[in-house]
């Protein structure tokens, strides 16, 4: 390798979605010669399908790209891509421990947005270099002098040599460039040190095993040498290294600075911990690299396989997805309504949406998904304190002495003539009021404390639709408070279904019975006899419904002798009988569990 | 015998809020080279040679929007392919009012011998919320052009379930139709098609349906009203007189293929359903090609032949004989359909008298829910036939 390590850069981008990411990361392949134009499709970091259609990075990737300066060296760039949703976190944090600057995209009309905050908070924790890019400057609504004032006052850096762009025309990429070069430090390890990589993404291939993402920061590693893992102090030999141009290109060796791959025969997910440092068996180092900020799950919902045979396909989905995100959590779950499946754990809704869309997609699973929940502290009348995760498993009133739920800090970043209409969902959402500043003339930023429970439901649809779709937001858990919470059960025909139960503020509670009560009643098809719907709080019946018995069911129109329209009106009535469940004596259709989320507050 | 005949004419004066068939404004050039291709079309599959069918309908649309001239033209090419002296039974459909005594003097004249009149209902506020193109009075006048004529096998085609239509309102319709005594009557249960009018008014509210506990009254008034007045339960939406029975509709619901002509028409030859291009001008240029009209064409497999042997033949009050069907398929059905049979029994759906199942008056009104049941599980189908 030609290029000394005092060449190298190691950067990623933080920008929220939409505000040009790809975009960029697209002209910087093109002008570093990365892809060739056939090779070069749109958006090429996004390979995920998830993740175009969306519009967002999920997974992380890391490219490896030749740039020669105007003085005359060239330089080897890692791109490190970073997802840009509040959810994801948890990957931001493992991709910047591998960088050591950032390039903040903001694009010049919208300004900072809550998100991206978030992100760049995390960047400065880990002491990496900043480098503003004011992006869009083409848009009719830029205001750079607006965005630069922006930049110092909420993030406090200075933007003064911020750089101009517009990555859709190609405008400002060659400063870009440059700057990384001069802003940017170099990685600071040393070759001769002992080995230390650090393993910030996987990804399991059938047959070569786990590929390991790995960022060398100390020594560097050999195709055959033997490595230790340094949590599970596992060793394996290394099979393959190499790097992404963005296409994967074996190495012999990869040194300080280099981001890359690795193979070493590694069957068993669980020993390549993203996370982990890398270090050699014979000469290990005395220290692993300092882990990640790791998250916690804060939303959990059932997931349940549709067709019971199903269930080891679902387990098996799930720990491909955990061996590259480990924030994902699951645990066997038994229904009486929907058999068994696993109670998954999740970072927020997004992540739980699109777990469940990979799963079903990717492995081919249909599921059923219950409402999502968060967990409750309850102390008990004996003074233990358990953790409830589940509704349908809260101990009964008379045993619980005190039930605490979870409390997050929202940010919601707002044109301030959306004050009032936030502050007045926060209010609804029993949240209470700690902090407002307005970031100039036009923004403002409100902070109150809210339940989470109330985020999960229906928060972000509402703060949408009442701000016109200008309010960015953002939450962390600010801790545990005593509430007036009770557990509602909803009966069909009788029966307790499981699946159904969610837990509720008591002042909430009569409102939210009848509403499922009569949402129920809309959304189960009706039955052979009459099903009663009763929403009770311990054995008080607070609400009903009933779904009427079917009277007809009988296609008489002829249709002139088209047949296959008759077989397809019956197959389809098959294949919806098939998706239903069949609780007791009832069948109620997936969307049903569902059914406590979406309700509008009308 | 030979197959039935199906021959869709999709010329109308007035397009009805509910229709989904293929249908198009009325025009005389393009009914003319419509005529032409139909002609053509036939020649296509017949050939030279004459057919003898047990039966001939043509359907619409709405066959008696042609003129005097082009009615006989088409039954001039309905005599050149088919031996219509040998057919049992030949129906045109037509619609109240909008014929002279030169049509129904042709009808006679080529060998029509049942007319089936679309009435849908017996109101002049509900015919022009339909569009229908007639009123009342225009259904005294023709039912008695038509017997003057000597035609006298004539069937009424109704459809209930309205919108806002009330159980006493349908009452009346068929009180009235009744009082017409006629061998053969049809009721439908309005359906709300994608690409109607109705569908749109229903998507934006403006469409009330009568509730599902007032349309299953209405199927069971209508039942109940039909058989005392002498009419029979045949088929799900058919009532007639003993003999009177639509030979026809029979064929489809005996599982027996059938040639379709014209456009958008739905025909079953050779195991293999197919159905026309269903806009005017593809059919035409297709044909003007020297190519038959056929937009989609299906193979039936043995499975699904079984299964709409089942579903299509218990649609009959006689339901499915298993001497039939053991004739046909080599194999009784209650091998398939054991389980199926026993539950569909103890619910009271279908009354199984060991070689024969029908439906009960309760299973009719969950008729689909009965059909689906012979959808069969392909494991099963599998282990049956290996």
């Amino acid at each position: 390798m030609a290029i000394k390590k005092e060449n190298v850069r190691n950067f990623s981008i933080i920008a929220h979605i939409d505000h040009g990411k790809s975009t960029l990361a697209d002209r910087i392949l093109e002008k570093t010669k990365a892809l060739t134009d056939r090779e070069m499709k749109e958006q090429f970091l996004d390979a995920m399908d998830l993740e175009r259609e969306r519009g967002i990075t999920i997974k992380l990737n890391a490219v490896q790209l030749k740039y020669g300066a105007n003085n005359g060296d060239d330089y080897l760039f890692h791109l490190i891509d970073t997802p840009g949703h509040v959810d994801f976190t948890y990957e931001v944090s493992r991709s910047l421990a591998a960088c050591e600057g950032a390039l903040l995209v903001v694009d010049a009309a919208q300004g900072i947005e809550a998100q991206t905050l978030a992100n760049v908070y995390l960047a400065l924790d880990n002491d990496l270099e900043i480098i503003p890019v004011i992006n869009k400057i083409d848009l009719p609504g830029a205001d750079v002098e607006r965005v630069k004032q922006e930049i110092e006052d909420v993030i406090g850096i200075d933007a003064d040599d911020a750089i101009l762009a517009s990555a859709k025309d190609g405008v400002g990429i060659d400063e870009i460039l440059e700057r990384i070069v001069t802003d940017i430090p170099a990685p600071s390890g040393k070759s001769e040190n002992p080995t230390k990589a650090l393993i910030f993404d996987s990804l399991y291939d059938s047959y070569r095993g786990v590929i390991a993402y790995i960022c060398v920061k100390e020594g560097s590693l050999k195709v055959g040498d033997e490595i230790k893992m340094m949590q599970t102090d596992k060793t394996f030999q290394v099979s393959d290294l190499g790097v992404f141009t963005p296409n994967p290109v074996s190495k012999e060796e990869l040194t300080v600075g280099d981001v890359g791959f690795l193979t070493a025969s590694i069957k068993n997910v669980g020993d390549s911990r993203v996370g982990d440092t890398i270090t050699l068996a014979k000469q290990p180092a005395e220290e692993p690299l300092p882990g990640y900020k790791r998250l916690n799950p804060m939303v959990y919902c059932g997931l349940f396989p549709v067709e019971s045979d199903n269930y080891n396909d679902l387990r098996e989905a799930l720990e491909r997805l955990e061996l590259n995100d480990s924030s994902l959590q699951y645990e066997a779950e038994t229904s009486q309504a929907l058999g068994f499946g696993f109670r998954c754990g999740f970072l927020g809704l997004l992540h739980m949406e699109i777990i469940q869309e990979r799963i079903e997609r990717e492995f081919n699973i249909e599921l059923i998904t219950t409402a999502p929940s968060v967990i409750y502290e309850v102390e008990l009348t004996t003074d233990e304190v358990i953790n409830i995760e589940n509704p349908s498993l809260m101990p009964e009133g008379k045993n619980v002495k005190e039930v605490r739920e979870p409390f997050v800090q929202a940010t919601i970043m707002v044109p301030s003539d959306f004050i009032g209409p936030v502050m007045e969902i926060c209010e609804k959402k029993r949240g209470n009021y700690v902090d407002m500043q307005y970031l100039d003339e036009h923004r403002v930023n409100i902070v109150y404390d809210i339940p989470l429970s109330e985020i999960v439901y229906d928060f972000f649809d509402q703060l949408k639709s009442q701000t016109k779709g200008y309010a960015s937001f953002d939450y962390e858990l600010s801790g545990y408070r005593a509430s007036n919470l009770v557990k509602m059960d909803i009966l069909l025909n009788g029966e307790t279904i499981d699946a159904l139960s969610f837990i509720v503020h008591r002042d909430f509670a009569f409102h939210r019975g009848k509403q499922i009560a009569e949402k129920l009643k809309d959304l189960i098809p009706r039955q052979q006899f009459e099903v009663p719907v009763q929403a009770t709080i311990g054995n008080k019946v607070i609400a009903r419904s009933t779904i009427k018995a079917m009277r007809k069911n009988v296609l008489s129109k002829c249709y002139g002798g088209d047949i296959s329209r008759k077989r397809k009106l019956l197959e389809k009535q098959k294949e919806g009988k098939k998706r239903m469940k069949m609780v007791g004596k009832v069948e109620i259709p997936q969307e049903a569990f569902m059914s406590v989320l979406e309700m509008n507050d009308d | 015998m030979d197959r039935s005949v199906y021959i869709h004419i999709p010329f109308c004066h007035e397009i009805c809020h509910y229709c989904d068939f293929a249908k198009m404004y009325y025009n005389r050039e393009l009914a003319d080279q419509y005529l032409d291709n139909l002609n053509k079309e036939m020649k296509l599959y017949i050939g030279e040679q004459k057919i003898s069918p047990q039966t001939i309908y043509i359907g619409g649309g709405t066959p008696t929007s042609l003129n005097e001239q082009q009615l006989e033209s088409l039954f001039e090419t309905i005599h050149q392919y088919i031996h219509v002296d040998q057919t049992r039974e030949f129906t045109i459909e037509a619609n109240p009012g909008e014929f002279e005594e030169g049509h129904v003097k042709l009808m006679r004249e080529y060998g029509v011998n049942r007319v089936s009149l679309g009435v849908q209902v017996l109101d002049d506020e509900f015919l022009k919320m339909l569009n229908r193109i007639h009123g009342v009075n225009d259904v005294y006048q023709t039912v008695n052009l038509l017997q003057q004529h000597d035609l006298t096998n004539i069937s009424m085609d109704f459809i209930y379930a309205l919108p806002d239509q009330s159980i006493e309102h349908f009452k009346r319709t068929l009180n009235l139709a009744l009082d017409f005594d006629l061998p053969h009557y049809s009721a439908y249960a309005l359906q709300i098609e994608p690409r109607t009018v109705f569908h749109m008014r229903h998507q934006q509210g403006k469409l009330h349906k009568p509730k599902e506990e007032d349309e299953a009254e209405m199927l069971w008034m209508l039942m109940d009203m039909m058989e005392k007045n002498g009419k029979h339960h045949y088929e799900i939406s058919n009532y007639a007189e003993k003999g009177f029975e639509s030979q026809h509709n029979l064929t489809y619901w005996s599982n027996e293929e059938y040639y379709a002509f014209g456009a958008g028409a739905h025909g079953y030859l050779d195991a293999s359903r197919y159905v026309n291009l269903r806009p005017v001008n593809h059919y035409n240029q297709a044909l003007e090609q020297g190519e038959k009209p056929v937009l989609h064409r299906d193979k039936v497999s043995l499975k699904e032949k079984i299964e709409e042997e089942m579903f299509l033949g218990l649609r009959r009050k006689e339901g499915v004989m298993d001497g039939i069907f053991k004739a046909k398929y080599g194999l009784s059905f209650y091998d398939l359909y054991k389980k199926e049979i026993k539950r569909l029994t103890q619910k009271g759906w279908i009354v199984d008298s060991g070689n024969q199942i029908y439906l009960t008056n309760e299973g009719l009104m969950f008729g689909n829910e009965v059909f689906a049941s012979f959808l069969l599980d392909e494991q099963l189908y599998k282990q049956v036939f290996s």
